[in-house]
């Protein structure tokens, strides 16, 4: 085993390697990096490139491109890491970059990576690629956990039998790296110079048909490369191929002959009568199972996934599997409320209370007119200011623990339970996955959509995602929950019934989750819930240092962006509102004055409904927003620093404030309500708008929370009102 | 005949093929994931509302819903536990 000390030796391989991250530039190679999901792709990528791509251990974690680069002895590698693939041969939706990567994306060198514990599923999709290109390297990954199972492979037999190289590596942990870029370097500046099929037992009349079609093929065009699958893929009907046939592939005055040939292919297709799919994959399966039966001994299917068998006969309980969701959840949420406290008080004592003032009297010593230091200063430093010191303690919290238990595997186990209930609601069950992604940032789940192969039931997943509570409206609820709501109950246990409270808004999400699945798949979105297939991956004991580390990194960053992008401009327009001045009252009052009336009638005021278009950027300010803006219209008070201005107070004087400007028990459970139940962000509004493609469904996915949330809040005022 | 959707937790089967009337796209992505002729399976885990069921086959887990794996033929191998 290579030991740590010689991966940082200058005289190791590893020392030419310059790890040039995303720098664009020229590549003298591409490469590309495929495999099965959750094999270690994204694990590579990062070890090759220095990168930070996101790793998770749930098949469907990368659902884009990634591209980044290094350079090895004067050559620079332009390197591809693709979503999870199990098969180039279905025409399915979650699988189409990949495919389209590999068969058209012409890459010089194709490096296969695949589970060492796991070969005979892996190798089916490597014969495949073999099929295409045999300029191709075997990443043989996850090799520290084939050795905890006690399996052994002969990675020379196996590397004579496929006829590419084939290389040991323990990604995550830079084991074997350094001779995968070697391999990589000489397939590309080499090639590979054998170009035999090993696909062989394929049974004569699809075998037939399969070589009758090659060798026309050949004949209408001698530099068409691939014919041999392109055969097959005629065979299949596959549309795109016939699609890059036609246009432009085969010299114009061939047209003819090409429609002769995708005649034959037709005919063969009903006197074959649908089973060259089946005959084409049993060979690739046997083909697999032969290679493994050459070199791999030591089988562990019964002995070394026996503690995997045990946790899930635990998590997947039939009356334990939902509690322990629950419990999980909660737990989760715990931590970062309670965590989030501390490093949230300090960064406002940081910011708002030492450096505001400071940057203040800095203004006025320069002589700032007072509108520059307002806009500047109270405007959009103090709504940057309030972003980081109330965001970024929970988001460094919720996301660590999150990519803990995404890591361990867990995630997969969540949709494995909840699918029949995504079923019955019309809906897929890989929609747990993406709503889970929701708790952290809605935009993200919608990214994460991209796994769900049917357009319908995407869609769903789309539109429904905004019920996940995101970590923007996390600190509303906690500080509403905290002061209005714990107070209502004895001391002792108003930090329970505070975090009670919270989980039921998240518990409330996932019902309008269902709720509104099910809606629409009876109305706007007709349909039925398609097939579903999910791979439950084995638990990984998750690297915690590392992961903690990198997470928080990652969040920090993130943050900080946001904050920056949207937080400073809606800052400088809470400020800009509260200080133009239109006849006797700011425009702030203006709006606000106008909006009362449909505030209060829903149970919540002006004030509350201003501030959230004003931080339709950005949901982490609502709450600074209503203090301000509740300031304003009370006129005196102790606590505020002038119009426009964005402050903090402690609970006590927070509470006081929001009583003084009107705010009742009813006010506070509806706020709460309606932070669940409003428009996305614009982020996410954007991102929706990017996945769909469409206008209407944009609109439909902004403004259905928001009829939502009018309607929740309408009926829970008007019962409020009835019973007391 | 026996089909997937049928195996009780403790058999083992044989697949032997994919029923004809199983929709192209269910067939091809069953295929890829190696439900094939000769494949053998055993059921690992039940969701707690008894659907999906996952199924251990070539080494790995693959959880499908009863009416997606009654579209697989079997056969149940009576002398293994
Ligand atoms: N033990 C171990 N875990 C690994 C190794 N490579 C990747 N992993 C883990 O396997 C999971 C899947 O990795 P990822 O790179 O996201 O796979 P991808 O879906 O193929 O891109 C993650 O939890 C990784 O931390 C390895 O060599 N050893
Ligand atoms: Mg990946």
């Amino acid at each position: 085993m290579m030991n740590a000390a010689c991966e940082v030796c200058e005289f190791n391989t590893a020392s030419d390697l310059k790890k040039l991250g995303g720098i664009s530039g020229k590549y003298d190679y591409t490469i590309a990096l495929a495999g099965n999901p959750n094999t270690g792709k994204s694990t590579v990528f990062n070890a090759l490139t220095g990168l930070r791509q996101h790793t998770g251990n749930w098949p469907g974690k990368t659902v884009t491109r990634a591209e980044g680069s290094f350079s090895y002895r004067d050559k620079t590698f332009k390197l591809v890491d693709l979503p999870g693939t199990y098969s180039l041969m279905s025409d399915s939706e979650d699988e189409e970059v990949a495919r389209d990567f590999v068969l058209f994306g012409k890459p010089d060198v194709t490096v296969v990576v695949v589970d060492a514990a796991r070969l005979e599923r892996n190798l089916s999709l490597v014969l495949q690629i073999l099929e295409i290109t045999t300029n191709t390297v075997l990443c043989l990954n996850l090799m520290d956990e084939a050795r905890r199972h006690g399996i052994a492979i002969d990675l020379r037999t196996l590397s004579r039998d496929l006829e590419i190289p084939v290389i040991a590596t323990s990604a995550r942990s830079k084991e074997g790296i350094s001779e995968l870029i070697t391999a990589i370097h000489t397939m590309a500046t080499h090639g590979n110079t054998v170009k035999k099929h090993l696909l062989t037992d394929i049974p004569d009349d699809t075998g037939e048909a399969i070589e009758e079609l090659t060798a026309n093929l050949q004949r209408l065009d001698p530099d068409l490369p691939n014919t041999r699958w392109i055969a097959l893929r005629l065979l299949e009907n596959d549309q795109g191929i016939i699609r890059a046939l036609q246009q432009g592939n085969t010299a114009p005055g061939l047209h003819s002959e090409l429609d002769d040939i995708l005649n034959k292919a037709k005919n063969y297709r009903s006197s074959l009568d649908g089973h060259y799919q089946d005959d084409i994959a049993e060979a690739m399966y046997s083909k697999a199972a032969r290679l493994v039966k050459d070199s791999v001994s030591g089988n562990a299917s019964q002995r070394a996934f026996r503690m995997d068998r045990a946790i899930d006969n635990i998590v997947t309980h039939r009356i334990w599997g939902f509690p322990i969701m629950f419990l999980l959840l909660g737990a989760v949420l715990w931590t970062t409320i309670i965590g989030a406290n501390y490093p949230s008080q300090m960064l406002s004592t940081l910011l708002l209370d030492t450096l505001y003032p400071w940057l203040k009297n800095g203004a006025e010593t320069l002589h700032f007119p007072w509108w520059l230091s307002g806009f500047l200063i109270d405007g959009v430093y103090l709504a940057t200011a309030w972003v980081i010191a109330v965001m970024l303690p929970p988001m460094a919290i919720f996301f660590p623990l999150f990519t803990l238990l995404e890591d361990f595997g867990y995630l997969p186990r969540v949709a494995f339970n909840l699918d029949r209930v995504f079923k019955t609601s019309g809906a897929h069950g890989k929609q747990a996955l993406t709503m889970s992604m929701g708790f952290g940032c809605n935009a993200a789940g919608v990214v994460a959509t991209r796994i769900i192969n049917s357009p319908r039931e995407k869609l769903i997943a789309i539109i429904t995602n905004n019920f996940s509570l995101c970590n923007g409206r996390w600190p509303t609820q906690i500080l509403i929950a905290t002061i209005f709501i714990g107070v209502l109950v004895p001391k002792p246990w108003s930090g329970t019934v505070s975090v009670l409270a919270v989980v039921g808004i998240v518990v409330l999400g996932i019902a309008f989750t269902f709720f509104t699945s099910w809606l629409l798949s009876r109305t706007l979105l007709k349909g039925k819930s398609s097939f579903f297939t999910l791979e439950l991956p084995p638990y990984r004991p998750p690297k915690v240092w590392q992961t903690l580390y990198t997470s928080l990194i990652d969040r920090t960053l993130i943050v900080l962006w946001r904050a920056v992008i949207f937080a400073a401009p809606a800052g400088a327009v809470i400020w800009l509102i509260s200080n133009m001045i239109i006849g006797d009252q700011s425009l702030a009052l203006w709006l606000i004055h106008g909006l009362d009336p449909a505030g209060l009638f829903i149970g919540l005021n002006g004030v509350i409904l201003l501030a959230y278009i004003v931080a339709i950027p950005a949901n982490e300010i609502v709450i600074p927003t209503i203090l301000m803006l509740t300031t304003m219209v009370i006129g005196t008070t102790t606590l505020g620093a002038g119009a426009g201005v964005l402050f903090e107070g402690s609970e006590t004087e927070i509470s006081a404030l929001l009583q003084a400007g009107g705010w009742t028990t009813l006010t506070a459970v509806n706020l709460m309500l309606f932070s669940l139940l409003h428009n996305p962000c614009s982020t996410t509004i954007y991102t929706i708008y990017k996945e769909t493609g469409s206008r209407k469904w944009t609109v439909v996915a902004t403004l259905l929370p928001i009829v939502y949330g009018v309607l929740v809040c309408l009926a829970v005022t008007l019962i409020w009102h009835a019973l007391s | 005949m026996k089909h997937l959707g049928l195996l009780q937790k403790g058999e083992t089967a044989v697949i032997s093929g994919i029923l004809h009337n199983c929709p192209a796209e269910i067939r091809q992505r069953l295929l890829d994931l190696g439900f094939v002729k000769g494949t053998r399976v055993r059921i690992e885990n039940i969701s707690p509302l008894k659907d999906p069921v996952a199924y251990r086959i070539h080494h790995t887990q693959i959880s499908l819903r009863r009416e997606d794996a009654s579209y697989i033929e079997i056969e149940i191998n009576e002398n293994e536990e």
